[in-house]
């Protein structure tokens, strides 16, 4: 441990907001030492995916790196050449982007990419790189390692892409790793077999990584050191165990207390329920993707569907809205058949059922100002007019908490995504509806802010009597808002009930494994489970 | 690949449906012109006798389902009729003609296609430099003259001093060296005219892709500029490249009826020129159907490619 392979002092990299540079990393030190991970967490805009990028010495357009140093095993990247740069890049340091899936290139097969990187660095020939991209296939425990890299991108599950983008920075044997935000875009469950794979593999070769997420527990399991960063700059730093165990400032310790909001518990519901999918099996052509799937929502309630993307979530969602007839079943509201589709629904029915969704960014047309945003729905469902109408956009600012004099004649675009996926909220509640489906709403939100809005949905339902479908992979969000909750599988509903009872075993063994992912604040979390895993067979 | 021949074979009945369409509309188009081709033969002063005579004897007094069902019939079978202004068989017209725009069209098409790839992917390498901007004020300067206008300044220029021919004479028996430099000309006026379009459409389509995150991801794997644009940039953005090389290429063939009035080149834009100014329907007809054929084929090849070109529609999951 003599020389530290990264050393990087007073770090300062500048963003431009128009014509002005913004600092947005305001003087971090690092220190990495060969062989070793650290984990770099924080809110989106802490600047933690800018600083791993510049532990590269590169830097997005639009941002530059404006002042401090940055040592790569004696090599100083800021006054190195960009040849020497790009002569380290995927050689010496590597990068391993949040989504495989946008990360691969379309066009080319797995293993062409592999290749690529050795083959043109001169460190080894083509053909060795390929039997070579076999092996750590093998070890990342991809399924078909001799076949898997001659398929493209688009053939291969989101898991399965992860781990080859890792297999594909391994090539060279770099000495340093960049891990950004690897596993948030995957399932708990999957999510857990990138973790090993990539734990295993940084062990066997003794690569030192900077490991960047906003998840505590997967940090705990992956880093020897935290490093916790807000607005750009250094909250603290510590050993895991002693961050985990003795966090020192505040900021960190609301980071570790944020997963404590709970909705109360609610006796089991009665009378006739908003809304009630019965027996619904549905599909896109001939492939099935729902069988046989009931459950109800009752007024003033959370009903959580959780399930791996593809267990048919969204569809039952579709179903619900009538963007999806059904083959067969149906869809009662207050105890009457919808018509399948929406186009043939009143005015009125389709005002009842409002959606909120993933994407607060897609969802919002970037040309219209909040006012008309808001605005419509209330205008087409309602039928309000001029001074009502603002009226009415003014309370629900209110209800949202945000500002009416301060936001309603801004873009989209001059809003936080907190504070976007909140103007969804609004939207959905300009119609007055009865149900509101959330649609992933908080799985791209920090968590500071995830909690934030669940709160907000939480006060709103106890307000105003609604009713919500919340369709989730996260089972803490499940915990923190859910009444009851349908557990879904490849389209068919492997589980339901209360919250309470879900939550105590005996559960069915797929929830078992839904349940057993998600990862804890503790260290040792990943190794005993998978050890339980092992030892179960 | 079961599934790409399925699309060819899909897109190739959309061609036929729609060159259908267009003998239609054509056939429409010349019932509609005024005047007739027995007047326009005989003159003033025929009698009625012998103007019923002549249109019985050119079949001009059928009704015109029955017309234009004998015209597209014979047409599918090679007949292309007969000119009615010089009773000579229109395909010994055409054919020759035909050869000759094909070959204006593929030595432009020889000189542009290179040259506006290569300008278009060096113009997105050193995008906002000096080259891209010399380059785009170039080439969109040569795009916003009329044609005939850089024809004559070539001519001015290259033509006066004696370097090139500003008529091309050629015929079927001259030599493929001497039909390069005699009709170099019109090809490279014909360049100057569409390089603009496809340099423009190549730079915007590669720059549109760098903002993708797997050209981040190869930037950060230490690849050199270049070959981030030539092997993870352009083998995405060749879909639009190859339909606006496609559409340019027909209009290589359909659209150079002025350069070739200027240079005086033997090719089908002026046979369809004389014809419509001798009232010789038949000709038309069958110049506007190959013209169109041209479109529908070219875009057809145009779609087909674009869809090898995409491993997502080319090997599904």
């Amino acid at each position: 441990m003599a020389d530290p392979l990264l050393t990087i002092k007073d770090l300062r990299i500048e963003g431009r907001s128009g014509d002005d540079w913004l600092e947005i990393v305001k003087g971090v030190d690092l220190t990495l030492n060969r062989g070793e991970v650290l984990g770099l967490i924080g809110e989106s805009g802490a600047g933690k995916s800018t600083i791993g990028l510049a532990s590269m010495g590169f830097a997005r357009d639009g941002c530059r790196i404006s002042g401090g140093s940055i040592q790569f095993d004696g090599i100083d990247l800021r006054k190195a050449s960009e040849q020497q740069r790009r002569e380290l890049r995927g050689k010496r340091i590597a990068y391993v982007a949040q989504s495989a899936a946008a990360s691969f290139n379309p066009a080319h097969r797995l293993i062409e990419q592999y290749c690529e990187t050795p083959v043109v660095k001169g460190v080894m020939p083509r053909d060795q790189a390929a039997s070579d991209a076999v092996e750590l296939y093998r070890r990342m425990r991809l399924p078909n390692p001799e076949d898997i890299g001659f398929r493209y991108p688009h053939q291969v599950s989101g898991g399965q892409l992860q781990r080859a983008m890792t297999a594909m920075a391994m090539a060279c044997r770099p000495e340093l790793i960049i891990f950004d935000e690897p596993t948030t875009a995957l399932d708990v469950t999957t999510q857990i077999e990138v973790l090993h794979a990539i734990r295993d593999i940084v062990a066997q070769f003794g690569t030192a990584a900077i490991y960047i997420t906003h998840d505590l527990a997967v940090v705990a399991q992956m880093a020897d050191r935290i490093k916790i960063l807000l607005r750009g700059e250094e909250v603290e730093e510590a050993e895991t165990r002693t961050m985990l165990s003795s966090p020192r400032e505040d900021y960190t310790k609301s980071l570790w207390a944020v997963r404590s909001f709970a909705k109360a518990t609610q006796p089991a519901p009665t009378g006739t329920p908003v809304v009630s999918v019965r027996n619904v099996t549905a599909g896109y052509g001939k492939v099935r993707v729902l069988e046989n799937v009931s459950f109800d929502i009752h007024a003033g309630r959370t009903v959580a569907v959780v399930g791996e993307s593809g267990s048919g979530k969204s569809t039952t969602a579709r179903v619900i809205t009538g963007l999806l007839p059904p083959e067969r079943g149906e869809v009662l509201f207050d105890g009457k058949p919808l018509p399948p589709a929406y186009t043939a629904r009143t005015r009125d029915q389709l005002r009842q059922c409002q959606m909120i969704y993933q994407m607060a960014d897609t969802a919002l047309n970037p040309k219209l100002r909040l006012r008309e945003l808001i605005g419509r729905p209330a205008q087409m469902y309602l039928g309000l007019r001029g001074k009502a109408l603002t009226n009415r956009i003014r309370d629900l600012l209110d209800l949202i908490e945000l500002e009416p004099d301060k936001y309603i004649d801004r873009l989209p675009s001059e809003l936080s995504g907190g504070q976007k996926q909140r103007i969804g909220i609004a939207r959905a509640l300009a119609a007055e509806p009865r149900l509101i489906i959330c649609d992933e709403i908080t799985s791209a939100l920090d968590q500071i802010v995830q909690e934030g809005i669940l709160r907000l949905l939480d006060r709103l339902q106890s307000e105003m009597g609604l009713a919500y479908m919340f369709i989730t992979h996260d089972l803490a969000t499940v915990k923190a808002i859910a009444d009851e909750v349908v557990v879904m599988q490849q389209g068919r509903v492997i589980e339901q009930g209360l919250k309470d009872e879900m939550f105590q075993p005996p559960h069915e063994p797929y929830t078992e494994l839904l349940l057993s992912s998600v990862p804890d604040m503790d260290p040792d979390w990943l190794s005993r489970l998978l050890e339980q895993r092992a030892a179960a067979g | 690949m079961g599934h790409v021949w399925k699309m060819v074979g899909q897109r190739l009945a959309l061609g036929v449906l729609t060159l259908f369409i267009v003998s239609v509309v054509i056939f429409g188009a010349t019932e509609l012109l005024p005047g007739d081709l027995a007047r326009e033969l005989l003159g003033q002063s025929a009698t009625p006798e012998t103007l019923a005579a002549l249109r019985a004897q050119l079949g001009l007094d059928q009704p015109a389902p029955v017309r234009y069902w004998n015209w597209l019939s014979a047409f599918l079978q090679g007949d292309f009729g007969v000119s009615m202004a010089n009773r000579r068989p229109i395909s010994d017209l055409i054919s020759a003609r035909l050869g000759n725009t094909i070959f204006l069209a593929l030595y432009a098409a020889a000189l542009a296609v290179p040259i506006s790839l290569t300008l278009g992917i060096l113009a997105a390498l050193w995008r906002n430099s000096i080259f891209d901007r010399a380059a785009n004020v170039g080439a969109l300067s040569a795009i916003s003259f009329p044609e005939f206008f850089v024809a004559y300044i070539l001519v001015l220029w290259l033509a006066q001093t004696g370097l090139f021919p500003s008529m091309v004479r050629i015929n079927p028996t001259t030599e493929f060296g001497d039909k390069l430099y005699m009709a170099f000309l019109p090809a490279l006026t014909l360049t100057l005219v569409v390089t603009a379009h496809m340099m423009r459409m190549t730079r915007a389509a590669i720059i549109n892709l760098l903002a993708s995150p797997y050209i981040e991801m190869a930037r950060l794997k230490g690849l050199s500029p270049m070959r981030i644009i030539l092997r993870h940039a352009v083998p995405n953005a060749l879909a639009p490249i190859i339909n606006v090389v496609a559409l340019n290429l027909a209009y290589l063939i359909t659209g150079v009826v002025v350069v070739e009035v200027v240079f005086v080149y033997p090719g089908l834009g002026q046979l369809m020129v004389d014809a419509v100014s001798n009232r010789d329907i038949a000709v038309v007809q069958a110049v506007a159907l190959i013209f169109a054929a041209a479109y529908v084929l070219l875009n057809l090849l145009a779609d087909v490619l674009s869809t090898l070109s995409n491993p997502r529609l080319l090997h599904r999951r």
